[in-house]
């Protein structure tokens, strides 16, 4: 009974967290909502249907085809991962947001979880602006989009996870820099998204399966968009299942590490 | 029966290579201001960190509402409100969303909390500034809208880290005024302060701390009259003036540019610094709580 209280006012100590942030982003909803629909139109335009023209297909695949399920599975990564880098940091460090929560019955930890679940909401904003397009312009299987979308958010709790961490690490808001160019970036690149895994050597294809946590979300978004059987699909889910288990524990330590002084 | 709101014995909160508060005894009983006054490092605001369940103690015992903050930070958390040192009010929402919204954060229906938001914002005669965004505030009114937000819980216990800092004459008495009346209906106030005719003209009692123990406690009229006990002469402060003083047996104190003697016969010794030098500045004044403060925490100044 005491536990079930517990879990009870945690669940709801997260929710509220969750719902201030998107109350906030709803105040300036055109501003936030512009970014998700124009990028991967960019990305479709320019590296689908323009590069794309001069690439034979892939694996049976039209270019365009074979990257629509990675542009979302990366712009998930990129919602889910800056809103809790930066955004997580200017609500700590500079509006102070996390003191005046916690000077309510909320805890940190719940703090903490909230902001991951909201940031993993801006993935799923994301994936579902994208979905909009991607079957609009018939690049994706309706079925398989319906099953990505979920798949999104759970994948944007792991990125945000992830991102929590180096928040909390952070010594300062430029620092966040260095996790968004030594490995976001790459991981845009060699995570299967724009040619497939099997052209990098075996030893990097090893490394990207082991460290790259996208290269499992773009298998399996591929896999469901392109309705093609992924073997990977085990690994790929056990991968991210510990990575929010392992990320999301460690974010929480190394916040209140920084905070409860 | 009557259990103080809070009670803390041999309270420590020691840093790596820091004792920021060191083996503290204090009690609040229910309905009373309490003041910590003190210079910057004194401890103040570490107390009140410990009080509000947001940094853990080293050592010694603390309850609130007779709970211990290290097992029931939750429970007493809702019972009370904190105005905090630097304003962290959202800067995204309006005057009455940020109200309404810190409600959900103590569990509040969405409807009780935009009925609270409105009462407080009247309370603090904020109405006209319901839709402002923060960011176009004065410092006054985010001060008020920091106190209003504080008391969205009725809470029973109020704490404020330096309610006044940095505001100008005006918001002070405005700020003031609304303390009174909160202590009137019977909260318990708790606050911290530099500024001394702040906590001369509130407090009921009060502790004067430094570099993490308490030095004094009581009303602000008891220590005047134990700490200072008489007038004051103030006089310019040159080498004659301290020669003539030494020789007199009349004991002083230097401060600045300022020297002070502390006697139940001011007029006596105004008279005869008049009568030795010419045009000489001399004010007799009564005894003032800053001077308990000086007294008792010297006159180095603190970072």
């Amino acid at each position: 009974m005491k536990t079930h209280m517990h879990l009870r006012a945690c669940l709801n100590g997260v929710f509220r967290v969750w719902l201030r942030n998107a109350l906030v982003f709803r105040k300036n909803i055109r501003v936030n909502l512009i970014p998700p629909f124009i990028e991967p139109l960019l990305y479709l335009g320019a590296i689908g249907f323009g590069i794309g023209t001069y690439i034979t297909d892939i694996d049976g695949l039209p270019y365009v085809r074979f990257i629509a399920p990675a542009i979302l599975a990366a712009s998930v990564m990129n919602a889910s991962f800056f809103e809790c880098a930066y955004g997580t940091y200017v609500r700590m460090y500079y509006q102070k947001t996390f003191d005046a929560i916690l000077a309510t019955p909320v805890t940190l930890k719940e703090v903490i979880l909230g902001e991951i679940v909201w940031g993993a909401t801006r993935g799923l904003i994301s994936a579902l602006s994208i979905s909009i397009i991607l079957f609009l312009f018939g690049l994706a299987s309706p079925g398989g989009l319906l099953i990505a979308i979920p798949l999104s958010f759970i994948a944007g709790i792991l990125f945000a996870s992830i991102a929590a961490c180096f928040s909390a690490l952070s010594p300062s808001i430029d620092t966040i820099s260095y996790p968004a160019t030594l490995f976001i970036a790459p991981m845009f690149l060699f995570s299967g998204t724009f040619f497939p895994l099997h052209l990098l050597p075996q030893v990097v294809q090893y490394l990207a399966l082991a460290f790259l946590p996208l290269t499992h979300v773009v298998s399996l978004t591929r896999a469901l968009l392109t309705g093609t059987t992924d073997t990977m699909w085990a690994l790929n889910m056990t991968w991210i299942a510990i990575g929010i288990t392992v990320f999301s524990y460690l974010a929480i330590r190394l916040f209140e590490r920084r905070l409860i002084v | 029966m009557n259990l103080p709101v809070i009670e803390a014995s041999g309270l420590i909160k020691r840093y790596r290579d820091l004792t920021a508060v060191n083996s503290i005894h204090f009690s609040v009983p229910k309905g009373e201001l309490f003041g910590f006054l003190g210079p910057n490092g004194a401890g103040k605001t570490t107390t009140m960190k410990m009080v509000q369940c947001v940094s853990p103690r080293t050592d010694g015992t603390l309850r609130v509402f007779g709970m211990d903050p290290d097992t029931s930070g939750r429970e007493i958390r809702k019972r009370i409100g904190v105005v905090p040192q630097e304003t962290n009010l959202d800067p995204d929402l309006s005057v009455f969303d940020n109200l309404s919204m810190y409600a959900r954060f103590f569990d509040i229906s969405s409807q009780d909390a935009d009925f609270r938001a409105q009462e407080l914002l009247e309370f603090f005669e904020l109405e006209t500034k319901r839709d402002t965004i923060i960011e176009k505030l004065s410092g006054g009114m985010k001060r008020r809208l920091l106190l209003a937000r504080a008391l969205i819980n009725r809470p029973e216990l109020l704490i404020l880290d330096e309610p006044t800092i940095g505001l100008d004459p005006q918001a002070r008495h405005h700020i003031w005024e609304k303390l009174i009346k909160l202590r009137a209906d019977g909260h318990t106030i708790v606050l911290t302060t530099h500024y001394l005719d702040e906590a001369a003209r509130l407090c009921d009692r009060l502790v004067i701390m430094d570099v993490g123990s308490i030095l004094v406690e009581g009303s602000p009229d008891f220590l005047v009259s134990h700490y200072i006990g008489m007038d004051i002469v103030e006089t310019e402060n040159t080498p004659e003036v301290a020669l003539f003083l030494e020789k007199a047996g009349i004991p002083y104190e230097k401060g600045g540019e300022m020297i002070q003697v502390r006697t139940t016969d001011p007029g006596k010794i105004a008279d005869a610094l008049r009568d030795t030098f010419q045009s000489i500045r001399v004010i007799i004044r009564p005894g003032s709580l800053e001077d308990v403060f000086l007294l008792l925490t010297g006159r180095r100044i603190r970072d």
